[in-house]
């Protein structure tokens, strides 16, 4: 697909002849790279599923969390990763923490680098957050998720998760439906799912989408549609994304249900997709508005399995970084 | 005491001539100009008291005038002083530079003027021209005491980063001042459109995840202040034009004959919004040919020091804002010279303050456009020189003899390479750290006394 090339300059990622550094988006994975971490979550998967799921390979190692934002799912699923792998794992949230005494961004990553992390996974409600803590951190930092800009692991289980079930990712047609404009999750599912040879297209409210030509500037084989219906009998992968209601307030939109009327994943629409395809939402869901309850509750959803697989992608890209020879 | 700078390439801005000379400077004024090369016996060279000073392969220019700075005194002398302000301005060739009023308390009183002035005194680096704040507070209500402001030496008036959102107040601002025949500064803004902005709205804004400043913000501000100084047939000068958009609106109106002036700061025609991606940037150039290119690759993406206001715009735009410059519509360069500390700067990308530390690299920025050709030197010097000395109501800069001995000596060839521990400004915050530049001021006289030399 027409695809930017890689920069070549960026010291983070990985080389023939270096061991990736940090994982911050997936605009610097080649397609072979991102294969081989699905490859890896393949076998991490089935350590999952054992009785006793935990294996030695990180034992020693540390993980820190640190979440500025709000999460469930996305600590969880790194805290739990990490335990499966033997790691130790060190919580801390902004809340109750000395972010909220003013403490600065460097000033927490230094402090969580003298208590000893070899790994720090970062959310941050300000796009870019994770690159100024990488400047100033020796270990490596996974982004789980900064501002609008970059959400790497869930794009990583959402390929995962979709070469699972459809056994392939090459030439699919994935139409992401709904608030791509705000969503990190959308950044970084197109550089993932474009380097993998699959067709996106986006979907929305044209105030959720902005200025076409800012999309195809990075993304020139991207489409962008305002018609969902007329998308559906040609989509492999329907990605729902959240809508939060600020949007709004903010006027981007004239009222929930004009929403949910054009775009909303309803049960009656997914009638109208191909037999095979499947439905994914990144979660949380704001059930009623960007997906109806029975849509999300339907066969063809693999809502639930997102889930489960995020463990294991999770496990996979610890490995890749703190992993003593290349996974 | 006589200084005697021999045998440099003299630039006459308003003849646009260039050509091999001598001036001789005493008292703070040039006493004696000789056109040609100066004999090595000339018995100038040895009379009693006499300085020499070697300008041969070197350009002797008028010394250079930047009428948009940030000295942040009062009140933000941790960013920097009149002192270091005005020594980096020094550094960078410049002998007069006029400061922006948002510092703490702003300049909306005599009191504030005259501590400013005595600082300059005192500083002796280069002559500082107050901007002073339109409204009391820069808060955009009343009308500060612009005429006292005049009288103790306020060239014009701005509320700077924080524009006068009221029209009716705006109108009132330029009905005032076209009783006081000073322009009104204008930082061009709807603040509402450009709400909680990262960078500019583009591409990249939208690859990086940063919510974007459109150029329109920019656009609707000076539309909005050409069509207020139209109304009252008063001046307005429009800061750090950044947009296609915004030169083609200056353009317009002055055709139609608005007193309208622009400046161009050269951060916004020799980068672009592109700098911001850092190494993440697949089409940057990689190479760092002096005085030719710069390399894009070397930071991280999301570098602060890229963030100003208005921002780095696109690369279209920035093509736009030379080609306003060369045709005129943009009267003057001026730098925004805008220094911040560490921790202003070493925050996540949006929550950084904007603004570029750019006296000390704007004359070789600036010269990378003569060297590659897209800009005559002659033009350059004039943009530097005669052109903020009319837009101020002087006449010519030209090193002629009687004229007040401001000059720059600038070696064209030099190279050098910007780094943090060698900028005199106390802000370090330049994107341009590390890379190699060709051309600088080696040599600055203010008044006959040199500030600068190298």
């Amino acid at each position: 697909m027409n695809l930017p090339p890689i920069a070549p300059h960026n010291p983070w990622m990985a080389t023939a002849t270096r061991k990736r550094r940090h994982v911050l988006d997936l605009d610097d994975f080649a397609e072979q790279e991102i294969l081989d971490v699905l490859d890896a979550a393949v076998s991490m998967k089935e350590i999952l599923g054992r009785s006793v799921p935990q294996v030695p390979i990180l034992r020693g190692k540390t993980m820190a969390n640190i979440f500025y934002e709000e999460s469930t799912r996305t600590r969880l699923s790194f805290e739990l990763a990490a335990r499966t792998l033997s790691a130790s794992v060190m919580n801390m949230t902004a809340k109750g923490s000395s972010v909220e005494k003013g403490e600065s961004l460097i000033d927490t990553i230094r402090t969580i680098q003298a208590l000893g992390a070899d790994i720090i996974v970062m959310r941050h409600g300000e796009s870019g957050a994770p690159y100024l803590a990488a400047q100033h951190f020796k270990g490596s930092i996974i982004n789980a998720g900064d501002g609008r800009h970059a959400h790497p692991s869930q794009a990583l289980l959402d390929l995962f998760t979709i070469r699972e079930h459809l056994g392939q990712l090459k030439d699919l047609h994935v139409v992401i439906a709904g608030d791509v404009l705000h969503s990190r999750v959308a950044r970084s599912d197109i550089w993932g799912m474009l380097r993998c040879g699959m067709r996106v297209t986006l979907c929305a409210p044209s105030t959720l989408i902005g200025d076409m030509q800012m999309w195809k500037a990075s993304h020139p084989g991207l489409r962008i549609s305002y018609d969902l219906d007329a998308l559906l009998p040609h989509t492999d992968v329907l990605m729902g994304l959240r809508l939060q209601k600020e949007r709004m307030q903010a006027g981007l939109l004239p009222a929930l249900r004009e929403y949910s009327t054009y775009f909303g994943i309803s049960a009656e629409r997914l009638d109208h997709l191909p037999k095979h395809a499947i439905v994914m939402h990144p979660g949380p869901m704001n059930e009623g508005v960007e997906i109806m309850p029975e849509a999300a509750d339907s066969p063809r959803s693999v809502i639930e399995t997102q889930v489960t697989n995020g463990v294991a992608i999770r496990m996979a890209l610890l490995y890749r970084l703190s992993g003593e020879t290349q996974a | 005491m006589k200084t005697l700078i021999t045998n440099g390439i003299i630039i006459d801005p308003d003849t646009r001539q260039m050509g091999v000379g001598s001036v001789l400077v005493e008292n703070g004024s040039i006493t004696a100009r000789f056109d040609g090369q100066l004999p090595a016996d000339a018995s100038v060279r040895t009379a009693p008291g006499t300085t020499v000073i070697d300008a041969s392969h070197k350009l002797i220019s008028p010394g250079l005038i930047d009428l948009h700075v940030h000295l942040r005194e009062p009140g933000e002398e941790h960013k920097e002083t009149i002192a270091t302000g005005t020594r980096a301005a020094a550094a960078g060739g410049f002998t007069v530079v006029a400061c922006m009023p948002n510092t703490r308390p702003a300049i909306d009183s005599v009191a504030t003027i005259q501590h400013i002035t005595n600082a300059a005194a005192r500083a002796n680096n280069a002559e500082v021209l107050p901007i002073a704040a339109a409204t009391v507070g820069r808060s955009g209500k009343e009308l500060s005491p612009m005429r006292e402001l005049v009288e103790a030496g306020a060239i014009g008036f701005s509320d700077d980063g924080t524009p006068v959102s009221d029209p009716a107040v705006m109108r009132n601002v330029f009905e005032y001042i076209k009783m006081l025949g000073v322009p009104y500064f204008g930082h061009c803004e709807d603040m509402v459109l450009s709400k909680g902005w990262g960078m500019h709205e583009g591409a990249v804004s939208n690859r990086l995840g940063l919510p974007g400043y459109p150029s329109a913000a920019e656009e609707v501000g000076i539309a909005r202040d050409i069509a207020l100084a139209e109304l009252t047939n008063s001046r307005l000068h429009v800061c750090h034009v950044s947009t296609a958009g915004g030169v083609a609106l200056i353009r317009a109106a002055k055709e139609r004959g608005v007193k309208v002036s622009g400046e161009a700061c050269p951060h916004h025609i020799v980068l672009s919004d592109r700098w911001v991606l850092g190494w993440l940037d697949e089409q940057a150039n990689a190479e760092n040919e002096p005085g030719i290119s710069l390399n894009a690759t070397t930071r991280p993406p999301y570098d602060t020091s890229t963030r100003v206001s208005p921002p780095l715009r696109s690369e279209a735009d920035a093509e736009a804002v030379l080609q306003g410059l060369l045709d005129g519509t943009l009267d003057f360069v001026a730098t925004d010279h805008a220094p911040h500390s560490r921790v202003d700067k070493e925050v996540e990308y949006r929550l950084a303050m904007a603004g570029i530390t750019g006296i000390e690299t704007a004359l070789a920025s600036m010269l990378m456009l003569v060297n590659r050709g897209q800009m005559n030197l002659i033009d350059l010097i004039v943009k530097m020189t005669d052109e903020p000395a009319k837009f101020l109501g002087r006449g010519s800069t030209a090193l002629r003899v009687g004229a007040r001995a401001d000059i720059t000596v600038i070696d064209p060839q030099m190279v050098w390479t910007v780094e943090a521990e060698k900028l005199f400004s106390k802000g370090k915050n330049t994107p341009l750290l590390g890379q190699k530049m060709r051309g600088k001021a080696v040599l600055t006289m203010y008044k006959g006394h040199i500030t600068h030399h190298e």
